[in-house]
């Protein structure tokens, strides 16, 4: 049996590191394609980005079932970690799930099997939280959307690569949606469901 | 013995992520309701309990609040809010509106251009627009589903063939980026072409109804009209009499029993920095009627 001791700490500071946290996840939601950092200290386990641990640390409680995607369920101490440290139950069926941490992004099961939310609830969807190679260089995506005056530039690596091509479904389903928040280290980026991709060069 | 202590910003933390997480739903789906678990607070409902559930659970040490009530900073609701944040969060309070990067607000949007970075509070009594069209909560949700609209269309309508113009004046319906109808909270629709296209982030609470919506940044926001009916804004046909705005909001105020009266900036802040600045009004210009403002 794994004592407490062996899981790395949460956050240095409980109030104010969720208060910051959030709102940087809040400017990112709001301003989208907008690179926020996540300034607070925060214990990660491995496999986590600081950025995911921090969010999940600010946003998961008893009352957010949460998915892990197989690459973080292989490391056994992030659920741990999560339990102790939010309470959150980890669940199975991602259908159900308020929130996905995804760790190796490359394999993304299909929109489909996440929540998108009612006509009449839409915001009964899982926001997916994935974990990707980099915020600040690599291919270039053009954004439009509220939030966004006119269009914003963001350069990501993301994975997986077709995500803005997935993400189309956001378009037709409106209201429904899957949200996504991009996490490299202490990088985030949100893509709300109201966001839509220009052009893309690489 | 210890004087009680409260959390920082007086929330729980469980009450806050419960909050956060509706936030990041309605900046997701502008003008959405996005219903939570609203608390009790230590106020009436009626006063702000929805706005400031809001601001407490954005709120941070850095930031700088501002708490205004029909434009005012120093009436009774926006002193006490100020007050309660001052003493739970100690965080630094201002009158000004470009200093603030938290404005709670009762019933108006600011004069003066909000810019990227500030978060506008909006207390809100009654969040739901067709409410008063349609009692049933489950029928109002279908229709927000369904984007069906039309019996606010008809309630405009009646307005015109009733007194000949549209004649809602304030809570004015708008649609946010061309699909939910929402109510502004009760601010005059004087105020209604400040959301449009408004840098900063707005927030809307609604404690009692228990609701949570929000306008992004940059977000198209269009009162509901008609082509020969198209939205006109008013104000009282004068200069403010303290500043000699043209272009502000007017306040009527009476200053005798023999039908004295002044017209006034509602914003406090906008009025005092024009009066800095030099700028004189005459209270002889006291206006008898509204005027479109374009």
């Amino acid at each position: 049996m794994t004592t407490i001791a062996e899981l790395p700490a949460g956050f240095a500071d409980k109030v104010l590191s969720a208060q910051s946290t959030f709102r940087s996840v809040m400017d990112a939601m709001a301003r989208p394609g907008s690179v926020q950092r996540v300034t607070a200290s925060v214990g990660t386990p491995a496999g986590l980005m600081r950025g995911a641990a921090a969010i999940a640390l600010t946003l998961f409680d008893h009352d957010t079932p949460i998915w892990l995607d197989a690459a973080i369920t292989a490391t056994p101490s992030v659920a741990r970690w999560l339990k102790f440290h939010t309470s959150a139950p980890v669940i199975g069926e991602p259908s159900i799930a308020s929130f996905a941490l995804v760790g190796d992004a490359e394999n993304l099961p299909a929109l489909e099997r996440f929540a998108f939310g009612s006509s009449e609830y839409p915001d009964r969807s899982t926001t997916l939280i994935l974990q990707v190679d980099g915020l600040t260089q690599g291919p270039a995506f053009e954004l439009k959307g509220p939030g966004i005056d006119g269009t914003v530039l963001l350069q990501a690596m993301i994975r997986p690569r077709d995500l803005f091509a997935r993400l189309a479904v956001n378009e037709a389903l409106f209201p429904r949606g899957i949200d996504v928040v991009l996490v490299h280290d202490d990088a985030i980026v949100a893509i709300p469901r109201t966001t839509r991709l220009v052009a893309s060069g690489v | 013995m210890n004087a009680p202590t409260y959390n920082f910003a007086y929330l729980d933390e469980q009450t806050k992520r419960m909050i956060r997480r509706a936030i990041l739903k309605a900046i997701a789906i502008p003008g959405y309701q996005v219903p939570f678990a609203s608390r009790e607070m230590p106020m009436p409902y009626g006063w702000g309990t929805g706005g400031v559930q809001v601001t407490a659970a954005i709120l941070g040490p850095d930031d700088v609040l501002k708490v205004i009530d029909q434009g005012s900073d120093d009436t009774t609701n926006a002193i006490s809010i100020r007050k309660f944040f001052g003493k739970t969060a100690g965080v630094a309070t201002t009158t000004s509106t470009t200093d603030a990067t938290v404005i709670q607000t009762r019933h108006r949007i600011p004069e003066a251009e909000l810019h990227a970075g500030q978060v506008l509070v909006y207390q809100v009594p009654i969040p739901e627009p067709l409410r008063f069209l349609e009692p049933r909560e489950t029928e109002t949700r279908r229709m927000h589903a369904l984007a069906e609209y039309g019996l606010m269309h008809v309630k405009l309508y009646e307005d015109i063939a009733r007194f000949g113009h549209i004649a809602t004046a304030y809570a004015y319906p708008v649609k946010v980026n061309a699909r939910y109808v929402m109510d502004p909270s009760p601010t005059p629709k004087f105020d209604n072409p400040k959301m449009d296209n408004c840098a900063a982030l707005q927030l809307f609470g609604a404690g009692r109804e228990k609701r949570i919506y929000a306008i992004p940044p940059y977000t198209t926001v269009v009162s509901l009209d008609f082509e020969d009916h198209p939205f006109t804004r008013y104000r009282f046909d004068a200069p403010c009499a303290l500043c000699g705005a043209d272009n502000s909001y007017l306040d009527e105020i009476v200053t005798d029993d023999r039908g004295g009266r002044m017209f006034v900036c509602s914003d406090t802040d906008f009025c005092e920095q024009r009066q800095a600045a030099g700028h004189h009004g005459t209270e002889r210009a006291a206006p008898h009627k509204e005027k479109a403002h374009v």
